[in-house]
């Protein structure tokens, strides 16, 4: 046995039942079992259990979303010096937006799995992995500008109202880190939306170029002009779309880096491919029905663009595969995923209100999920109901 | 010969320690036990004293609430102890041997021309009833019941099942006698299922009065469940029976000789065992001659049964199970592992495909252990059951529907169609720990009570 193992057996006995520390045995034990997969054996009929558990299919999330991350740290530094119009080197860009991701990452982690581990001792459980994933997924969809405060109170909105009330993880009906993003978009959203949000330096004003502009190109989009530019003025390709060298929120700009997160996870087996692949689709569907019958500018916008842009990709891929808040059966994940791209194109283009509409379609579609289910479902036993008829006559 | 049914959903756990195919005969044991626990929703009532005297076949104790249904010795001796549990709850009802096999007898003669009732009594009187059970709920056949058909499956896909191909090769005539006699207990079909991964394989293919298919895919292909579900699905109401294939041969030799035979076989498996290898015994022997300087160091588990669908015994007190073609014995799992949860994984399996072996090494067969690999948590990945159970049927939601209590929706999801060990692969499977099969059983509990009251 290691003596990292001798230690924890050592500090344990404190924590366990009647011991002086015992209200906090749910964080010891989630720390001890970040350490150690517990000794516990099967019981029961069945011996033998598959090496894989919550945690570890959790963390591939996470390392899916690390290109995204990586990206997102470097183009926040990257339009942060081009706002300034400082040439930059590589590393002082990546220096600049670790810097500013840190914060919150930690923000959202400290907040979140406090709260988690508080709301497990209550109810004498473990402490579940969920926050894991959404701890990092709230820091992406934040623009790099966001003051913390923010992030934590959103944050403890979206575990508490998100998740907690509900019974924890599993038991939400809401993607979390969606309901910490809209939560701060409808209570905040000078600081969620328009043109000067998106790079960090830009709102404050200090040592910015003359005529910069900040928006977006969805922002852009909005106001029905196809050539968009960027800060400086000069035209962006669909290229830049893809590799993600625009404004918006910290994680979801880059297209490729997501589709990278897109590919562990597909081959991994963690997230299912019929959702990533019917949201993409049901985005196309729509693109194509706008292109159709486009009368203006933006509903003419080519609709393979409309997939690279905003937050569609990350949402489909990190978002929409929630397995919790999608569709629980495997056909009504086609479903799922196809009236979520469908209907994020169709806010995006025809409702002013929002300029973009991820968000709201995956809310919507997690509200609508068991809905779907229960049709499969009873479709399923009806059709039993028919055997038993036939068997019967 | 009939169609070749395809399974393609289901899984082989792949494992070492499969039982080479040679026979050799188990020391004979000092003492031996039927088990009530190895039927559900048995109440036993004894029927001889302690030390009384009994032949093989002689009953030992009947179902309180079937009086007709016995349960008779293995072997001639006296009835040694009652061995109890939990509130005083009878565990196992010990026999112990005097090695002369003296023997009740019983009626004789061709099935063919008995009556039903005179088979069922025949079954009754020599012990052979209870292994014949019915679906739904896999209890005891009641014997005034009227099964829509009888299934034997005559193989085993479990992980390192025996082989009944290799099992039952001499036996074929036994087992025609056996199948003739449970064909008078059915006005539909008797089923007899057969591998289809191995077509040659010409034992059982000409027994007579019985349809014969052949089931191929991975397991749980060869368990009956999912071959009444493809050929003849239970709805409700319906009464389905099953027997297996080395109790056919019992029941087969019961009618030829008019004795009750409990010679069988054990494959005795799994990666603590020395050299794994099938041994003739007796049903219900005490493992500890089968067990002996048969055992490797280390901590282990001797499980009666297969690691999917099994039950832990003691290695110095325990007795074979009376369904149980099988003895494993695997690694306990009791250590901590630093990290495991983010480990490459050389040397684990696992459906997930994060693990190294998944890519590396997909052939590899693993030395098993009963960790429990993590910690129970609520239902949140979807999708992982479906693909290991080859049925029209939603796992995850009629699972949700026990944990409610909700009667209705278990029967409309299809309840009367499963039994543990078809959804011990959901439980293999499963990412939060779930206890599908605990809980499918509470439900088929609450299921039965319901429609018998």
């Amino acid at each position: 046995m290691s003596s990292l193992r001798r230690f924890v057996d050592k500090i344990k006995p404190p924590f366990e039942k009647g011991g002086k520390l015992h209200i906090f045995l749910a964080g010891f034990e989630a720390i001890e079992s970040f350490f150690f997969v517990p000794n516990q054996v099967t019981r029961g009929r069945v011996h033998i259990k598959d090496a894989n558990d919550m945690k570890r299919s959790l963390i591939i999330v996470i390392i899916a979303m690390v290109p995204a991350l990586l990206f997102g740290i470097w183009n926040t530094g990257f339009h942060h010096f081009q706002a300034l119009g400082i040439e930059a080197a590589f590393w002082q860009m990546v220096w600049f937006g670790f810097l500013k991701i840190l914060p919150i990452i930690i923000v959202s982690y400290v907040v979140g799995l406090g709260i988690e581990i508080a709301f497990a001792q209550m109810r004498n459980e473990e402490v579940a992995e969920g926050y894991f994933v959404s701890g990092m997924l709230i820091p992406l969809v934040m623009p790099a500008d966001v003051p913390l405060w923010m992030v934590a109170v959103a944050t403890v909105f979206a575990v508490v109202i998100g998740k907690e009330v509900f019974g924890g993880t599993g038991m939400n009906i809401l993607n979390p880190a969606l309901v910490a993003r809209a939560f701060l978009f409808f209570a905040y959203p000078s600081h969620m939306s328009g043109d000067k949000v998106w790079i960090a330096g830009l709102a404050d004003g200090t040592g910015i170029v003359d005529g910069y502009s900040g928006a977006t190109i969805l922002g852009q989009a909005a106001s029905n002009t196809t050539s968009f530019l960027n800060g400086l003025g000069e035209a962006y390709t669909s290229w830049d779309m893809f590799l993600g060298t625009i404004p918006g929120s910290l994680g979801e700009t880059s297209t490729l880096a997501i589709l990278i997160g897109a590919a562990i996870l597909i081959l991994t087996g963690v997230a299912s491919w019929k959702v990533i692949f019917s949201v993409f689709a049901g985005g196309a569907v729509m693109g194509l029905l706008l292109n159709l019958f486009a009368v203006n500018e933006f509903m003419a916008l080519p609709f393979w663009e409309h997939l690279l842009l905003g937050g569609f990709a990350f949402g489909a891929v990190f978002m929409a595969t929630d397995p919790v808040t999608a569709t629980q059966t495997e056909k009504g994940k086609w479903i799922y995923g196809f009236l979520i791209g469908f209907l994020a194109i169709l806010i995006r283009v025809l409702n002013p209100a929002y300029p973009e509409g991820v968000m709201m379609a995956i809310l919507l579609m997690n509200v609508f999920a068991p809905l779907i289910d229960h049709y499969i479902v009873e479709s399923n036993i009806k059709k039993r109901l028919k055997r038993a008829k036939v068997t019967a006559n | 010969m009939a169609e070749v049914i395809k399974i393609k959903k289901g899984l082989d756990i792949k494992m070492n320690g499969q039982a080479e195919k040679i026979y050799v005969k188990a020391p004979r044991a000092k003492t031996y036990a039927i088990k009530p626990g190895d039927w559900h929703g048995l109440t036993p009532k004894i029927i001889p004293k302690l030390c009384d005297e009994v032949k093989v076949g002689t009953p030992i104790f009947y179902d309180k609430y079937n009086p007709e249904v016995k349960f008779c010795s293995p072997v001639s001796g006296i009835l040694s102890s009652i061995n109890r549990g939990e509130r005083r709850r009878i565990v196992e009802v010990v026999i112990e041997d005097d090695g002369k096999d003296t023997a009740e007898s019983f009626l004789q003669g061709d099935p063919a021309e008995m009556k039903r009732e005179q088979i069922v009594e025949n079954l009754l009187n020599s012990g052979l009833w209870p292994a014949i059970r019915q679906r739904p709920y896999t209890t005891i056949a009641k014997p005034d019941g009227k099964p829509k058909s009888i299934f034997i499956s005559a193989f085993d896909t479990s992980p390192l099942a025996p082989d009944f191909e290799f099992l039952l090769k001499d036996s074929e005539e036994d087992f025609q006698w056996g199948v003739n006699a449970l064909k008078q207990l059915t006005e539909g079909k008797v089923f007899l299922n057969l591998d289809g991964r191995y077509p040659s394989i010409r034992t059982l293919s000409d027994i007579k009065g019985a349809e014969i298919n052949r089931f191929k895919g991975p397991h749980p292909a060869g368990n009956v469940g999912i071959q009444i579900s493809k050929l003849d699905p239970i709805n409700k109401g319906d009464v389905v029976w099953i027997v297996q294939p080395q109790d056919v041969v019992a029941i087969g030799r019961l009618f030829k000789t008019g004795a009750y035979d409990p010679s069988m076989v054990v494959a005795l498996t799994g990666a603590r065992v020395e050299k794994p290898q099938y041994y003739k015994t007796i049903r219900g022997a005490a493992v500890t001659p089968l067990l002996e300087k048969q055992l490797k160091d280390g901590d282990k588990r001797v499980i009666s049964g297969n690691v999917l669908n099994g039950t832990s015994i003691d290695a110095e007190s325990g007795y074979v199970g009376f369904f149980d073609s099988q003895l494993t014995v695997i690694p306990e799992g009791n250590y901590y592992e630093l990290f495991g949860w983010m480990m490459p994984g050389f040397k684990k399996m696992s459906v997930a495909r994060s693990f190294a072996s998944t890519w590396l090494t997909p052939n590899r067969k693993f030395d098993m252990d009963t960790n429990f690999h993590g910690g129970q948590r609520a239902f949140v990945m979807t999708g992982e059951y479906e693909k290991v159970l080859p049925m029209d049927i939603y796992p995850m939601q009629l699972l949700k529907s026990i944990l409610v209590n909700d009667i209705d929706k278990m029967e409309q999801l299809g309840i009367y169609e499963l039994d543990e060990e078809d959804m011990a692969l959901c439980e293999f499977v499963c990412t939060s720990k779930t206890p599908v099969t605990k809980i499918l059983r509470d439900g088929l509990k609450a299921m039965r009570k319901e429609m018998e009251e």
